[in-house]
């Protein structure tokens, strides 16, 4: 049984569809990448699958679950996380104070959460700015902080949306080395919306392609870039690695 | 991982939020006001009451709309019903209003509860959510003012006792003891305050304030938190409404319910400091005091004032120049100036 | 209330909704709705009538009295227009500037005593006052738009808010410092009854209503037809785009405030013979305009005088339903009801 099952997912907004559609799954402990243009619809996918939204069609499932259209702190518990494009901080509290929350809400205690939360901080390399006001980073720290907060919500497969868009290239490689880790020591299924290909082809076991809602190709790195479909409607668009 | 993140630019930092001190200034706070009754003359005792009656409606309104960022503009709801429920039991059934406290808070949180359920259920913002508190409160005044059941616009008049009792709060005119409890009430909605906002359900709440998607998205059941900071929030300031009667021994539907209940649960707090544990309190002080100023002036005007003998309005007025100056120069509040002002040295 | 053609289905219990799908707002303060929903709108009119029938066979059933009735729908459409007076002014206001004014029905107050001293120091007709009250309104208006509230543009929505209950509570103690609580009123000479099917309605009310309707017809005209009218409908739309194409927006944010203000200010005097003056009345008028605004959608100018008049109604109505109760009561339950059914208003899209 895969631990992320997504079937026939469609959702409209006033006549457009946004998501068209798509199905796939993921394995435990496997990383997918998902491309593709501007307005491909990646982020109300992953709005659907984390149920900020409810697809108007299709189920999501999470290992056997059905979790279609669940209210998202239930998604949450169920053990699936996810990050924001737009970063969305808890601007009046601190970074530490962020991070422990989001493991309180998973039933940690008070004390252990704080404790919880001082290593996680550390693992992405905010110690820094430990007790800094979150709405005071800039947007390399946003974007960590967002992946702080959900490694705190300690889940089994985490929804991350361009986590590495707005960072300086210097900056994205601890940040690709520690979603390597997440993977392989501590077992976290990975699916991430990125556009920076250099990061898609490193990281991805298998890659999804989406074009105005629908599954344009889905395979492995090396097939996908090979894809002519692919280079002609997203490739082809603008050169790898931009976006940032 | 080993670079951190580069930045030429560095943010202030957070002070680990000092629970501790707050909880001791509170306990130095309570000692000394205690000790009030021993050097004021009744005239001012009768204002550190009003201060601290202020100050309890204003902690109330300041969880929900300051920590949960509900902006509530029907708070005379929740102080109505503490002031009617325990005026009910004790006039019709003879209850101890400590017991008619109880279910005043229990009323005013199930009501709470019911209106804020409705409210978010069907996702009212902003405006609209500030425009439905207030729609209940108002019909619950209009409610009180036709109902037999509660003496319609008459309303209560506590009876008197001739003896003090502590178990139905009735002393002396201008007794220590009034001030003792109102003290012991507020200073019990402090520690309330600063246990809530070092909780579970604190920390939820101030999370779904910054961000509800964020917080909903990492697990926090945004409904329910909001809920239970509503509810709490009422019956804080439900506790207001029950001594404000025992108190000044009278209410009727425009002393419990009326919009200007309301406008005082909000301007304390704005004044203080929105959102933050001294606000409400430190605003209380600057009113409390002004009312009772204003209030002299017009029972003895200086000279060339004479035309305002015996006239109303003025301390409202005061109030109003005062919050429209706050919110323009100072939104947050006295007590948030000069903490921020602190935090910079 | 429950149209079975609303186009927001009830959200389920406790979900998150995602701001960032969300179009941003645009408000639209009177152009006709586009072909393809005029069919919506007609829908939309045709439930209203119909809850509005039902209603009247409600209230006769309830009194057996068709006079009584016909006095209702009489007194409710009179007053009604008054009051869709009143709140065009403050969806103007919402429409444009996005305050909710708390100060509105204060400058409402300021309008009944104008014209409490006009009769009382001059003996002029009431209705003269309208000549000192709209343009005196008008730059109080603008004043308190250019010297308190641009202060606080573009800060969030609380502090307006507050800075208009803060008007408000300043204005109406004011009044009431000046002239002590007692009512005052500023009758209309000879004012008597017309007989219309049974039921009477004094010259008066009627004259009230006629002079709102024209008064509101102007207002439409001027921000159909005018230069002005078409910037400030712009701002309302959009106003970084109404700034592009050069329209001086904190010009027209002190226009709409002042024009707004001076609706409130005719208002107040049309209704003066009808009222019983105190420094609390333009509160009233306040919280009626609000469920005004609210029901004909916020901006909404048209709507606001149609949902003045529905609330005229059902104020009158209600009276009927619920004897022994303030018809305000009635009011704020059909208020709670469009804020969560059709919180974007009877005649909005919704949201």
């Amino acid at each position: 049984m895969s631990l992320l099952q997504v079937d026939n997912v469609s959702k409209t907004f006033r006549g457009l569809k946004a998501v068209d559609d798509v199905s796939f799954t993921v394995e435990e402990g496997s990383i997918l990448g998902i491309i593709g243009p501007n307005g491909a619809g990646k982020t109300t996918l992953f709005n659907c699958i984390a149920g900020a939204i409810a697809p108007d069609t299709g189920t999501v499932r999470l290992s056997g679950t059905d979790v279609t259209g669940a209210a998202p702190h239930k998604v949450s518990k169920a053990g699936m996380a996810r990050t924001f494009q737009l970063m969305k901080p808890f601007g009046s509290m601190s970074v530490l104070e962020n991070v422990a929350v989001a493991a309180m809400a998973h039933g940690t205690s008070r004390r252990a959460a704080t404790d919880a939360a001082a290593d996680v901080v550390e693992r992405v390399g905010l110690s820094r700015w430990r007790d800094a006001r979150a709405d005071g980073l800039p947007t390399a720290g946003l974007k960590r902080l967002e992946l702080a907060r959900a490694l705190a919500s300690r889940p089994r497969v985490l929804l991350l949306d361009e986590v590495l868009a707005g960072l300086l290239p210097a900056e994205r490689l601890p940040v690709m080395d520690l979603l390597e880790t997440l993977r392989s020591q501590d077992g976290v299924t990975l699916v991430f919306v990125e556009h920076i290909m250099a990061a898609v082809m490193r990281l991805s076991d298998s890659v999804l392609v989406l074009e105005q809602g629908r599954v344009l190709t889905a395979g492995s790195p090396a097939e996908v870039t090979r894809d002519p479909r692919v280079i002609e409607a997203y490739l082809g668009e603008e050169p790898a690695g931009a976006g940032s | 991982m080993s670079t951190a993140v580069q930045s030429s630019e560095e943010p202030r930092a957070l002070p680990r939020p000092p629970w501790g001190r707050h909880l001791a200034a509170v306990a130095v706070l309570a000692v000394l006001l205690a000790l009030l009754p021993l050097v004021l003359a009744p005239a001012q005792q009768a204002v550190a009451v009003r201060v601290l009656i202020f100050a309890l409606l204003a902690l109330g309104w300041n969880i929900m709309s300051g920590f949960g960022g509900m902006f509530s503009f029907g708070h005379a709801a929740y102080f109505g019903i503490g002031a009617y429920v325990s005026v009910w039991l004790l006039v019709e059934r003879g209850v101890s209003p400590w017991i008619g406290m109880l279910a005043g808070m229990v009323a005013a949180a199930l009501f709470a509860a019911l209106i804020g359920f409705l409210a978010l259920r069907y996702r009212l913002k902003g405006a609209y959510f500030a425009l439905s508190t207030f729609a209940f409160a108002e019909m619950l005044r209009l409610l009180a003012t036709n109902s037999d059941l509660v003496n319609r616009a008459v309303g209560y008049n506590v009876p008197l006792r001739g003896e003090s009792s502590w178990a139905f709060i009735q002393f002396e005119p201008g007794a220590a003891e009034y001030l003792w409890i109102a003290l012991a009430l507020t200073v019990a909605a402090l520690v309330v305050t600063i246990v809530f906002l070092r909780s579970r359900l604190g920390r939820f709440t101030v999370a779904v304030r910054d961000d509800e998607d964020a917080a909903a998205a990492l697990g926090i059941p945004v409904m329910r938190t909001k809920l239970l900071t509503i509810m709490l929030s009422a019956a804080i300031t439900s506790v207001a409404g029950t001594f404000y009667v025992q108190y000044y021994f009278f209410v009727d539907p425009d002393v419990a319910f009326g919009s200007s209940v309301s406008i005082q649960a909000i301007l304390p707090a704005v004044i203080g400091g929105v959102a933050t544990i001294w606000g409400p309190v430190i605003g209380a002080a600057i009113l409390g005091p002004l009312n009772d100023l204003t209030a002299t002036l017009l029972r003895d005007p200086p000279p060339g004032l004479e035309f305002l003998q015996g006239r109303a309005g003025l301390d409202v007025m005061v109030y109003a120049v005062l919050l429209i100056l706050i919110v323009l120069l100072l939104p947050q509040g006295v007590y948030g100036a000069i903490r921020e002002r602190w935090e910079r040295r | 209330m429950t149209d079975p053609t609303r186009e927001h289905g009830a959200p389920p219990l406790d979900r998150g909704t995602v701001s960032t799908e969300e179009p941003p707002q645009t408000t639209q303060l009177t152009t006709p709705a586009p072909g393809g929903r005029r069919r919506a709108v007609a829908v939309r009119v045709a439930a209203v009538v119909a809850i509005a029938v039902v209603a009247l066979g409600l209230a006769y059933w309830r009194t057996g009295n068709e006079v009584v009735v016909t006095q209702a729908v009489l007194t409710g459409l009179m007053i009604g227009g008054v009051y869709g007076l009143v709140a065009m002014g403050l969806t103007l206001i919402f429409g444009v500037l996005d305050i909710v004014n708390f100060a509105h029905g204060a400058f409402l107050a300021v309008a009944l005593y104008i014209t409490v001293e006009m009769v009382g120091r001059f003996g002029a007709h009431p209705y003269l006052a309208l000549l000192v009250s709209v343009p005196l309104m008008f730059l109080l208006g603008a004043a308190v738009q250019r010297f308190i509230l641009s202060g606080a543009m573009g800060k969030p929505l609380e502090n307006q808010l507050l800075i208009t209950l803060g008007l408000a509570l300043l204005i109406d103690n004011g009044l009431l410092l000046f002239y002590g609580p007692n009512p005052q009123s500023a009758r209309l000479p000879n004012d008597t009854g017309i007989n219309v099917f049974g039921a009477v309605v004094t010259v008066g009310r009627l004259l009230a209503f006629a002079v709102a309707l024209v008064l509101a017809g102007l207002l439409y005209l001027l921000l159909q037809r005018t230069r002005l009218g078409t910037a400030i409908r712009a701002v309302a739309a959009n106003d970084s785009g109404a700034q592009m194409v050069g329209i001086d927006t904190r010009r027209i944010y002190m226009a709409t405030f002042a024009i707004g203000t001076a609706c409130a200010g005719a208002a107040g005097v049309l209704v003066a013979p009808l009222v019983t003056i105190e420094p609390t009345t333009g509160e009233l008028f306040n919280i009626v305009a609000f469920v005004v605004v609210v029901l004909g959608g916020m901006g909404n100018v048209v709507g606001a005088l149609v949902g003045g008049l529905l609330i005229g109604l059902t104020e009158q109505l209600g009276a009927l339903y619920l004897p022994g109760q303030s018809p305000l009561l009635s009011v704020f339950i059909v208020f709670v009801l469009v804020l969560f059914l059709r919180p974007q208003g009877l005649f909005g899209r919704a949201a």
